[in-house]
Protein backbone atom coordinates (compact mmCIF):
# COMPACT_ATOMS: atom_id res chain seq x y z
CA UNK A 1 0.00 0.00 0.00
CA UNK A 2 1.59 3.44 -1.00
CA UNK A 3 1.05 6.10 1.96
CA UNK A 4 2.04 9.71 1.44
CA UNK A 5 4.68 9.90 4.62
CA UNK A 6 2.76 13.23 6.10
CA UNK A 7 -0.21 11.08 6.46
CA UNK A 8 2.20 8.25 8.65
CA UNK A 9 3.44 10.96 10.42
CA UNK A 10 -0.36 12.08 11.47
CA UNK A 11 -0.99 8.14 12.39
CA UNK A 12 1.97 8.09 14.92
CA UNK A 13 0.61 11.49 16.47
CA UNK A 14 -2.79 10.10 17.08
CA UNK A 15 -1.95 7.07 18.22
CA UNK A 16 0.52 9.18 20.91
CA UNK A 17 -2.56 11.13 21.33
CA UNK A 18 -4.85 8.21 22.12
CA UNK A 19 -2.95 7.23 24.96
CA UNK A 20 -3.04 5.46 26.86
CA UNK A 21 -5.61 4.20 24.90
CA UNK A 22 -5.81 2.61 21.68
CA UNK A 23 -6.17 5.03 18.98
CA UNK A 24 -8.48 3.67 15.23
CA UNK A 25 -9.09 5.36 12.09
CA UNK A 26 -9.92 5.36 8.61
CA UNK A 27 -7.27 5.60 5.83
CA UNK A 28 -8.81 6.60 2.70
CA UNK A 29 -7.05 6.79 -1.04
CA UNK A 30 -6.24 8.46 -4.30
CA UNK A 31 -5.51 7.14 -7.54
CA UNK A 32 -3.93 3.82 -4.99
CA UNK A 33 -2.30 6.40 -2.66
CA UNK A 34 -3.51 6.99 0.87
CA UNK A 35 -3.84 10.39 0.89
CA UNK A 36 -5.90 11.35 4.05
CA UNK A 37 -6.84 9.69 7.33
CA UNK A 38 -9.88 10.34 9.96
CA UNK A 39 -9.79 9.61 13.33
CA UNK A 40 -12.39 7.96 14.87
CA UNK A 41 -13.81 7.14 18.82
CA UNK A 42 -12.62 4.55 19.96
CA UNK A 43 -15.67 3.43 22.17
CA UNK A 44 -13.62 0.68 23.84
CA UNK A 45 -11.13 3.84 24.92
CA UNK A 46 -9.08 0.88 26.59
CA UNK A 47 -5.52 0.31 26.14
CA UNK A 48 -5.99 -2.90 25.06
CA UNK A 49 -8.85 -2.79 22.58
CA UNK A 50 -10.62 -0.51 20.02
CA UNK A 51 -14.42 -0.40 18.55
CA UNK A 52 -15.59 1.67 16.21
CA UNK A 53 -19.13 3.37 16.52
CA UNK A 54 -21.19 2.23 13.74
CA UNK A 55 -22.68 5.75 13.58
CA UNK A 56 -19.28 7.31 13.07
CA UNK A 57 -18.42 4.82 10.72
CA UNK A 58 -20.63 5.40 8.35
CA UNK A 59 -20.68 9.33 8.65
CA UNK A 60 -16.96 8.65 7.71
CA UNK A 61 -17.22 6.47 4.84
CA UNK A 62 -19.68 9.26 3.61
CA UNK A 63 -17.10 11.96 4.19
CA UNK A 64 -14.51 9.89 2.18
CA UNK A 65 -16.75 10.06 -0.91
CA UNK A 66 -17.63 13.03 -0.66
CA UNK A 67 -13.67 14.04 -0.56
CA UNK A 68 -13.94 11.60 -3.78
CA UNK A 69 -11.29 9.13 -2.16
CA UNK A 70 -11.92 5.63 -1.51
CA UNK A 71 -11.95 3.45 1.74
CA UNK A 72 -8.44 1.94 1.85
CA UNK A 73 -7.71 0.93 5.22
CA UNK A 74 -8.72 0.61 8.62
CA UNK A 75 -6.01 1.81 11.14
CA UNK A 76 -5.54 1.23 15.10
CA UNK A 77 -2.91 1.58 17.64
CA UNK A 78 -0.87 -0.75 19.58
CA UNK A 79 0.41 1.30 22.67
CA UNK A 80 3.19 -1.27 24.12
CA UNK A 81 3.19 -4.15 21.53
CA UNK A 82 4.29 -4.61 18.42
CA UNK A 83 2.57 -4.04 14.47
CA UNK A 84 1.20 -7.29 14.28
CA UNK A 85 -2.36 -8.10 13.91
CA UNK A 86 -3.31 -10.12 17.65
CA UNK A 87 -5.78 -13.58 17.62
CA UNK A 88 -8.25 -10.74 18.74
CA UNK A 89 -7.55 -8.42 14.97
CA UNK A 90 -7.68 -11.23 13.19
CA UNK A 91 -10.98 -12.76 14.68
CA UNK A 92 -12.46 -9.68 14.16
CA UNK A 93 -11.04 -8.54 10.66
CA UNK A 94 -14.57 -9.44 8.56
CA UNK A 95 -14.04 -6.99 5.91
CA UNK A 96 -11.61 -8.60 3.18
CA UNK A 97 -11.73 -5.38 0.45
CA UNK A 98 -9.73 -3.38 2.81
CA UNK A 99 -6.41 -3.03 4.44
CA UNK A 100 -4.97 -3.23 8.12
CA UNK A 101 -2.97 -0.53 9.07
CA UNK A 102 -1.40 -1.41 12.54
CA UNK A 103 0.82 1.38 13.80
CA UNK A 104 3.30 0.70 17.24
CA UNK A 105 4.80 2.57 20.04
CA UNK A 106 6.28 -0.32 21.48
CA UNK A 107 9.60 0.91 20.60
CA UNK A 108 11.67 4.19 20.60
CA UNK A 109 10.96 4.90 17.14
CA UNK A 110 6.93 4.44 16.46
CA UNK A 111 6.41 2.17 13.13
CA UNK A 112 3.61 1.06 10.98
CA UNK A 113 2.55 -2.52 9.35
CA UNK A 114 -0.04 -2.86 7.24
CA UNK A 115 -1.67 -6.45 6.31
CA UNK A 116 -4.42 -7.90 4.09
CA UNK A 117 -6.73 -10.29 6.70
CA UNK A 118 -8.97 -12.95 4.93
CA UNK A 119 -10.72 -15.55 6.82
CA UNK A 120 -8.36 -16.03 9.33
CA UNK A 121 -5.36 -15.66 7.16
CA UNK A 122 -2.82 -12.16 7.15
CA UNK A 123 -0.91 -11.38 4.46
CA UNK A 124 2.14 -8.52 5.33
CA UNK A 125 1.65 -5.96 2.48
CA UNK A 126 4.80 -3.89 2.04
CA UNK A 127 3.81 -0.18 2.98
CA UNK A 128 5.70 2.29 0.85
CA UNK A 129 6.14 5.92 1.41
CA UNK A 130 5.59 8.53 -0.84
CA UNK B 1 -34.07 -2.23 -10.62
CA UNK B 2 -31.82 0.08 -9.95
CA UNK B 3 -30.19 0.73 -6.78
CA UNK B 4 -26.97 2.19 -5.11
CA UNK B 5 -25.41 0.08 -2.99
CA UNK B 6 -22.21 2.03 -1.15
CA UNK B 7 -22.35 4.78 -3.23
CA UNK B 8 -22.19 2.74 -6.40
CA UNK B 9 -24.90 2.09 -8.44
CA UNK B 10 -26.24 -2.08 -8.92
CA UNK B 11 -28.94 -3.07 -10.85
CA UNK B 12 -30.66 -5.93 -9.08
CA UNK B 13 -33.47 -8.16 -9.19
CA UNK B 14 -37.21 -6.86 -8.20
CA UNK B 15 -38.63 -7.69 -4.42
CA UNK B 16 -34.48 -8.21 -3.93
CA UNK B 17 -34.80 -8.08 0.53
CA UNK B 18 -31.14 -6.80 2.39
CA UNK B 19 -30.29 -10.50 3.29
CA UNK B 20 -30.17 -11.34 -0.47
CA UNK B 21 -28.54 -8.56 -1.51
CA UNK B 22 -25.87 -8.70 1.18
CA UNK B 23 -25.31 -12.31 0.17
CA UNK B 24 -25.15 -11.16 -3.69
CA UNK B 25 -22.61 -8.93 -2.53
CA UNK B 26 -20.18 -11.34 -1.10
CA UNK B 27 -20.78 -10.54 2.60
CA UNK B 28 -19.82 -13.56 4.41
CA UNK B 29 -21.06 -12.79 7.80
CA UNK B 30 -24.32 -10.46 7.73
CA UNK B 31 -24.02 -11.03 11.60
CA UNK B 32 -21.36 -8.59 11.24
CA UNK B 33 -22.16 -5.58 9.50
CA UNK B 34 -24.35 -2.81 10.11
CA UNK B 35 -27.05 -1.77 7.58
CA UNK B 36 -28.62 1.75 6.54
CA UNK B 37 -31.35 2.41 3.80
CA UNK B 38 -31.76 5.57 3.05
CA UNK B 39 -29.49 6.90 6.29
CA UNK B 40 -31.83 4.66 8.47
CA UNK B 41 -30.57 1.78 10.69
CA UNK B 42 -31.95 -1.69 9.84
CA UNK B 43 -32.41 -3.84 12.63
CA UNK B 44 -30.49 -7.57 11.55
CA UNK B 45 -33.80 -8.99 12.49
CA UNK B 46 -35.18 -7.22 9.67
CA UNK B 47 -33.10 -7.64 6.89
CA UNK B 48 -35.18 -10.56 5.62
CA UNK B 49 -37.92 -8.75 5.58
CA UNK B 50 -36.98 -5.60 4.29
CA UNK B 51 -37.68 -5.34 0.47
CA UNK B 52 -35.82 -2.89 -1.66
CA UNK B 53 -37.60 -0.38 -3.73
CA UNK B 54 -36.03 1.08 -7.06
CA UNK B 55 -33.89 4.03 -6.09
CA UNK B 56 -33.11 3.21 -2.67
CA UNK B 57 -29.47 3.85 -1.07
CA UNK B 58 -28.23 0.94 0.63
CA UNK B 59 -24.97 1.27 2.78
CA UNK B 60 -23.45 -2.00 4.71
CA UNK B 61 -20.34 -2.02 6.71
CA UNK B 62 -18.56 -4.35 8.82
CA UNK B 63 -17.49 -4.48 12.50
CA UNK B 64 -14.53 -2.74 12.97
CA UNK B 65 -12.18 -3.90 16.34
CA UNK B 66 -9.65 -5.69 17.98
CA UNK B 67 -6.85 -5.67 20.25
CA UNK B 68 -3.26 -5.89 20.95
Amino acid sequence: MKIEATILEKLIEHAKAALPAEACGYLAAKDGVVVKHYELTNTDNDPEHYSMDPKEQFDTVRAIRADGLSVAAVYHSHPVTPARPSQEDIALAYDPTISYVIVSLAKDIPYAKSFRIQKGEVRPEELTLV
Amino acid sequence: MQIKVNGEIQQVSEQINLTQLLNDNQVDNPDMVSVQVNGEFIAKEDYASTILSNGVEVDFLYFMGGGQ
